[in-house]
């Protein structure tokens, strides 16, 4: 372990515990002392890919899925990683006692409410991950908790069994209609929030998914909280490839890293117009924000 | 025995000569959660320019082999919002700070300079690093290194700016015909030493999409992947300066550096301090551990001193 306990992060070299498949995705157990102390739901960890000496640098980050502190193998890191690239792929390859650097917690967690509100907590896709957890804690603080899980086919939601034990009710929704309402999230939110009259939402998935729940939460009065998912090479804060177009209290937007002063955003603070098809412009108003002519 | 890892610049004198990388290390608070950056040669800071800078859209970067492509375009908080926060800090905690700065034109160079020079917390800067070579940006002027003239002309203006006693390093681009030229005419119009190198331009299409990956369309290539560009860089000029074709000066090498013998190869091709960039992308402790490799390559070849390895490879040409 290379980082001190005051600085609320740890570099460590995890060794992975147990892997296994769920639906499209991997479920990973690592041991990683010094993170189940630190982490809160809605932070992430950076791993490392391909050993000492690969050639994919980058850190890869994944929603912290849950922890715990100690047991017999000393404290563990839960992830649920989608192979979609190099680095996942090789993340989803290792198997028992394989050795993964790794950085956590990192980033910004979701801010619980100081009242035992109903709470909506939305998980688009593996978005679902770091929900169950933030479940546990809301229940333990007398919050009800309304989950609803989405994605594009059946074996790409994620921990519907588990949402079940979690959650005071849930919803689920596939683009296909392969399980639950065929249709998006944003289809079944609004009855979600009349039902219910939560004050606030929880929101982790494709950015799509998250500019929708915020939608419709502020029609609803609510406020959501969202984890964003932002292209990092760091994860740490040292590179300023994460960013993103936020307005801060004072409604002043600036290009702000996601890994340190995100992944949790309020939705309504997030410039949403900004993104297009993969692209993030800077918007105009936007402090610093190159002018005509210039940068 | 142990090896004296110290370095000298001038007026100078560092512990080490391992640094961060401008960009890559922010302005130290994010590393100092890992290692402490006051145990490093010197903390080089992101480059600064006179405004706050929002810096480019996303995708600002792609991974590529052994390395990456970056578009960030020179965010930043504006240099009076830089000596206000950032330098105490750095300050506060013990670090030497190599401050980066550049300018749209040349008299935003010294007029950066200036408030830089002026300001409270200048007794922890142990030089400056005059960056006129930015290949992100899009306006037309700012590639002053690929002009001797040009990079004379702002290496003169911050100069002026500038105490006597403080080094002044021009951070170099790889990315012209004849990086010597460009070298002569910075140390001629006043640099003290020159840093190599800055990224290569470079791009990437995205193949699922067939569209440019970045949002800036191209960008800068780092990394392993560069190294011996660097090499290549060093080795040039460190000859030139052998031949006497301008002044003497120390070089710092930058450039894909991810283990001690990284740094060591970039030493012995003529480069005095190194500084550490992509790599602590990869491993957030990577100055640090460069460091204490490096310091145990170097008693491992016998030597007294790290400076009797600088530039040794141009002595050890085997000439049949
Ligand atoms: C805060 C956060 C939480 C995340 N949580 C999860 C999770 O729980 N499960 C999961 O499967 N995935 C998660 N992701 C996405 C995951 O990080 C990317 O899918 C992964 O980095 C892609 O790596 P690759 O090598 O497969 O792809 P490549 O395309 O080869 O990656 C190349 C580079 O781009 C970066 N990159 C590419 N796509 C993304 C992306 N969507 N987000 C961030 N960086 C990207 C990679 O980090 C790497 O540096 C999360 C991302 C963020 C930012
Ligand atoms: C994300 C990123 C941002 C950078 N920003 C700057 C910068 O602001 N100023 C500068 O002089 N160089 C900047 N650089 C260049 C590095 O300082 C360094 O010269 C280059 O990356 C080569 O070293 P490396 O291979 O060790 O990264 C940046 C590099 C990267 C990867
Ligand atoms: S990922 Fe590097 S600054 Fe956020």
């Amino acid at each position: 372990m290379s980082a001190s306990r005051e600085s609320g992060v740890v570099q460590v070299q995890g060794e992975v515990i147990a892997t296994r498949r769920v639906g499209a995705y991997h479920h990973l157990t690592i041991v990683a002392p010094g993170v189940a102390e630190l982490a809160k739901p809605g932070q992430f960890a950076a791993l490392a890919v391909g050993g000492v000496t690969t050639g994919n640098l980058l850190r890869r980050s994944f929603s912290i899925h849950k922890v715990s502190p100690s047991g017999t193998y000393g404290g563990t890191l839960d992830l649920v990683i989608a192979a979609k690239g190099a680095g996942t792929e090789w993340l989803a390859a290792l198997r028992a006692h394989d050795a993964v650097d790794v950085v956590a917690p990192l980033g910004r967690a979701f801010p619980l409410p100081t009242e035992p509100v109903p709470c909506v907590l939305v998980g688009g896709g593996y978005g679902s991950a770091p929900l169950f957890w933030l479940a546990e804690l809301l229940r333990e603080r007398g919050c009800t908790v309304e989950m609803v899980l989405g994605a594009a086919s059946e074996d790409r939601l994620f921990g519907v069994v588990e949402a079940r034990r979690a959650a005071d009710h849930v919803t689920v929704t596939t683009d296909d209609g392969s399980a639950g309402v065929k249709g998006w999230v944003s289809d079944v939110l609004p009855e979600v929030f009349e039902r219910t009259g939560a004050p606030v939402a929880y929101a982790c998935g494709p950015m799509g998914m998250l500019q929708s729940v915020t939608r419709v939460a502020s029609e609803h009065g609510a406020v959501a909280q969202v984890a964003v998912e932002e292209a990092m090479a760091c994860g740490v804060g040292v590179c300023m490839t994460c960013v993103m177009p936020v307005r801060d209290k004072a409604g002043v937007t600036k290009m702000v890293r996601s890994c340190v002063e995100g992944p949790v955003f309020r939705g309504d603070r997030v410039r949403w117009e900004a993104f297009h098809d993969g692209v993030c412009g800077v918007p105009e108003d936007a402090v610093g924000a190159p002018r005509v002519g210039g940068h | 025995m142990a090896v004296d890892m110290s370095v000298t610049f001038g007026t100078r004198t560092l512990p080490n000569p391992v640094m961060t990388a401008s960009g890559c290390a922010a302005n130290g608070r994010e590393l100092h959660r890992f290692f402490d950056v006051s145990k490093l040669g010197a903390f080089v800071t992101k480059t600064v320019m006179m405004d706050p800078r929002s810096g480019r859209g996303t995708p600002r970067m792609a991974e590529t082999a052994s390395g990456m492509l970056n578009s960030i375009g020179l965010q930043g908080p504006g240099i009076h919002a830089f000596v206000e926060q950032d330098l105490p800090w750095l300050k506060s905690v013990g670090a030497r700070v190599l401050v980066s700065i550049a300018g749209n034109t040349a008299g935003e160079f010294a007029d950066v300079a200036r408030v830089l020079a002026a300001s409270d917390a200048f007794d922890c800067v142990v030089g400056v690093e005059v960056n006129i070579s930015c290949p992100n940006v899009a306006n037309r002027g700012l590639v002053f290194a690929c002009d001797p003239l040009a990079s004379g002309k702002v290496i003169a203006l911050v100069r002026e700016q500038l105490p006597r006693d403080v080094p002044m390093f021009a951070k170099l681009t790889p990315d012209v015909t004849d990086i010597v030229a460009i070298a002569g005419a910075a140390v001629k119009s006043g640099a003290t030493g020159l840093t190599m190198i800055n990224t290569l331009l470079g791009m990437v299409i995205d193949t699922d999409r067939l569209r440019p990956h970045l949002g800036g369309i191209t960008g800068g290539l780092s990394g392993p992947s560069i190294r011996p560009v660097a090499v290549r860089a060093l080795w040039q000029v460190t000859a030139a300066m052998r031949e006497g074709r301008f002044q003497t000066v120390p070089l710092l090498g930058v450039g894909g550096v991810r283990t001690g013998r990284d740094a060591l190869e970039l030493i012995a091709a003529g480069a005095t301090g190194v500084q550490v960039g992509t790599a602590t992308f990869n491993d957030p402790m990577a100055p640090q551990r460069v460091l204490t490799e490096l310091e145990a390559l170097a008693e491992s070849h016998g030597v007294d001193r790290i400076t009797d390895l600088v530039g040794v490879a141009h002595d050890r040409m085997v000439i049949p």
